[in-house]
């Protein structure tokens, strides 16, 4: 089985659903010759020609805007926002109406667009360039949040996302984009939403995640370990639709959770997440959930910004915690 | 200079420059007020289609009144008159073609939709609060209402390349207002639409008002259409109240998209007879010896001078259209409440075409608790 990156897993699903389905349509600020950002699109230009490979004006609100269009046209666009902070350019589009207009129409247009946004901490961009906002789009009703933690996935969840009928705001690990790397099979998949992956397992505690958080949960399993911590490890894959049940299995079996995530805070989706724990499996806890999370700051700039993105160092000293409290 | 304000923030020969660019440019007008054509050319339009376009307006107008009415009895929710826009959005729609053409409308704008294949049941249902009214037809080339200014813009942009892009020729037509254009989604759409080619028609109805923000409050361009030419296209003012006018300048905007030329920006001067909405108090801000000038400019009124003249319409027909209209409009809102009202579990229905289990499980809650 090859092992690919986060961003060669990309490139080659939309290389393999823009061959199958000719309705798909990329669109995107510098996605063309320059292959995007990323190089998610690297190629794809010289393949399926400028009117399928679209580079697009500085502009995130037509971005997502024509994309409502060309869906009702008939078409499968998929978008990609330079970074997910800037599709707060957008957010009158995404949350009033790519998320909306299947509802407010009453079925008779379904939006299957599917809008990919890098994000996340930790890689020194200039400011502005890491939020992790993607609690501001859970709670949009209509649009489904994917935020893949590896390679396998992020093919099976876009190949999912593409093939649907929904909307999808998919959100890649900058982080991970090269660091993130696994085996990813060469056979047609798709990775259906809402059930959660089990990344590790273990006894004491389930540390929650998702996307590049999900690393870090991992390094501080290890860590764990080296001090007789037995940490279960879980990806929630995607928030919307989210995996109540096997959240609530997943820390019945530990009796403890500790949720990971790079937003701040408060209103993060770490207090969503323990919501449902708290809902699912409240008489299987055998110690206070906690959450390790960015402070409740702005993203700050590059110098300070290790200090915010939660660390296996930080999130073990919580761990620790949580072992002493129950 | 009118304008003495001006002078103030600018000092020499700019103030000259100042004065040029306040000064509002005249519509272009075919049918005068009083009804007659004074070059007489007009656009060539068989009686048939005149008579349709008049008896479009004058239903509209019934409407207005009788959803006015309703909304006062409660029997219908806040709804926004379409009164003194007539010509503007009859001349627009008409020039369309519904079996190929797409109407992208915000709120304003019925007798387009009705054109296109909307009903008016759905029209009463809609302002009923009922969510099967901004279902469009199966088959009928409209997007639903848009409540969320300007954001149809990039839509209707979208759309028309979406059908460029697989080779139909469809023309998007996209209603907004003067309001409207000030928001970023004016700018970003237009910018794409000139790149892209896009066969979209812009129909700004600039009707005077954003609720009560005037137009020079709204902006200090003296025309909205000269924006056109910072997208580069073209951009085109008619005088709104002028049926022919506005009928004229689509169909040359159609023809033009349709041909692959791209976009127009049609900027149609009229003016909002009645409140924004039902719930609006226009007497707390319009001057009403301004709303006195535009009486004597009614679009409806106009078009039936012209007609009468040419002798294309006779009082009789005129009534033998009201009584039908009458009908029309007592057999859709009979129709609408008739209709059961939607069922509470619906507001489930289409938030996603594959439903979330916790979804799924809110809607069983509900259900159980009926
Ligand atoms: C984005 C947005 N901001 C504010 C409003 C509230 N609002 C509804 S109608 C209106 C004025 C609209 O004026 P205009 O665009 O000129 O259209 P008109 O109503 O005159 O046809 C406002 C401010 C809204 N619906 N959407």
């Amino acid at each position: 089985m090859p092992v690919l990156n986060m961003v060669e897993a990309i490139r080659a699903t939309l290389a393999a659903e823009m061959t199958r389905d000719e309705r798909i349509i990329l669109l995107g600020q510098d996605i063309g010759r320059n292959g995007g950002m990323f190089r998610a699109t690297e190629g794809l230009q010289q393949r399926f020609g400028e009117d399928r490979v679209v580079d697009m004006p500085l502009a995130e609100g037509v971005i997502v805007g024509s994309a409502v269009g060309l869906a009702c046209s008939g078409l499968r666009p998929v978008p990609e926002i330079q970074f997910l902070g800037f599709a707060s350019q957008a957010f009158h589009q995404l949350e009033g109406q790519v998320a909306r207009m299947r509802f407010r129409s009453q079925g008779r247009f379904p939006i299957p667009v599917v809008i990919r946004a890098p994000f996340g901490g930790n890689v020194r961009t200039p400011e502005m360039h890491s939020d992790a906002h993607e609690a501001k789009y859970a709670n949009s009703p209509g649009l489904k949040v994917v935020m893949p933690a590896s390679a396998r996935d992020a093919k099976g969840l876009l190949t999912e996302a593409i093939r649907g009928e929904d909307p999808v705001l998919f959100c890649e690990p900058l982080r991970g984009y090269r660091l993130i790397k696994d085996e990813v099979p060469e056979d047609d998949y798709a990775t259906q939403f809402g059930r959660l992956r089990t990344v590790r397992e273990g006894s004491d505690v389930t540390l929650v995640a998702w996307s590049a958080a999900v690393v870090v949960a991992e390094q501080a399993a290890e860590l764990g370990a080296a001090e007789g911590i037995s940490c279960q490890v879980v990806d929630l894959r995607t928030l919307v639709s989210l995996d109540a049940g096997g959240l609530g299995e997943a820390v019945a079996r530990t009796g403890r959770a500790v949720v990971i995530h790079e937003a701040p805070l408060t209103a993060g989706f770490g207090a969503e997440v323990v919501a449902t724990i708290v809902e699912e499996a409240f008489w299987s806890l055998t110690a206070p959930i906690a959450r390790v999370a960015a402070p409740d700051t702005p993203y700050p700039i590059s110098s300070l910004e290790a200090l915010y993105v939660p660390s296996a160092e930080r999130a073990l000293r919580t761990i620790r915690r949580v072992m002493q409290a129950g | 200079m009118a304008d003495g304000s001006a002078t103030v923030a600018f000092r020499g020969n700019r103030v000259g420059a100042v004065a040029t660019a306040t000064e509002r440019p005249a519509p272009t007008r075919i049918l005068a007020p009083d009804g007659t054509v004074p070059d007489g050319s007009r656009p060539p339009l068989p009686v048939d289609e005149l008579l349709a376009a008049f008896r479009l307006m004058l239903l509209s107008r019934r409407v207005d009144e009788r959803a006015s009415n309703l909304q006062r009895q409660g029997r219908l929710g806040t709804f926004s008159p379409v009164h003194g826009q007539e010509a503007s959005v009859v001349g627009s729609a008409r020039a369309l073609d519904p079996v190929r053409d797409w109407v992208v409308p915000q709120y304003r704008e019925l007798p387009a939709m009705l054109r296109h294949g909307y009903t008016l049941e759905r029209f009463f249902l809609y302002f009923k609060g009922n969510p099967e009214g901004n279902r469009m037809p199966d088959g009928v080339k409209l997007l639903p209402y848009q409540i969320s200014l300007a954001t149809q813009l990039p839509h209707a942009v979208g759309l028309a390349w979406g059908l460029r892009h697989q080779g139909l020729d469809g023309v998007v037509c996209v209603y907004f207002g003067d309001g409207g254009s000030s928001e970023g989604d004016f700018h970003e759409a237009c910018n794409l639409a000139g790149l892209r080619r896009a066969p979209v028609i812009f129909l700004l109805q600039n009707n005077g008002w954003a609720i009560s923000t005037p137009v020079r409050k709204q902006t200090a361009a003296p025309s909205l259409a000269s924006r056109a030419a910072g997208y580069g296209f073209p951009g085109e003012l008619v005088d709104g109240d002028d049926f022919f006018a506005v009928y004229d300048a689509t169909s040359r905007a159609v023809a033009r998209a349709r041909a692959g030329e791209g976009p127009t920006l049609i900027e149609a001067r009229t003016y909002r007879m009645g409140p924004h909405n039902t719930a609006d108090d226009p007497t707390r801000y319009v001057d009403p010896a301004e709303l006195e000038v535009h009486r004597a400019l009614d679009p409806l009124t106009r078009l039936r001078a012209f007609l009468e003249d040419s002798g294309v319409l006779q009082a009789e027909v005129e009534e033998r259209m009201r009584t039908e209209i009458e009908q029309e409009v007592a057999g859709a809102l009979a129709a609408a409440e008739a209709h059961p009202g939607p069922h509470p579990a619906q507001i489930f229905d289409h938030v996603y075409g594959e439903e979330p289990a916790r979804l799924a499980a809110q809607r069983r809650a509900l259900e159980d608790g009926l």
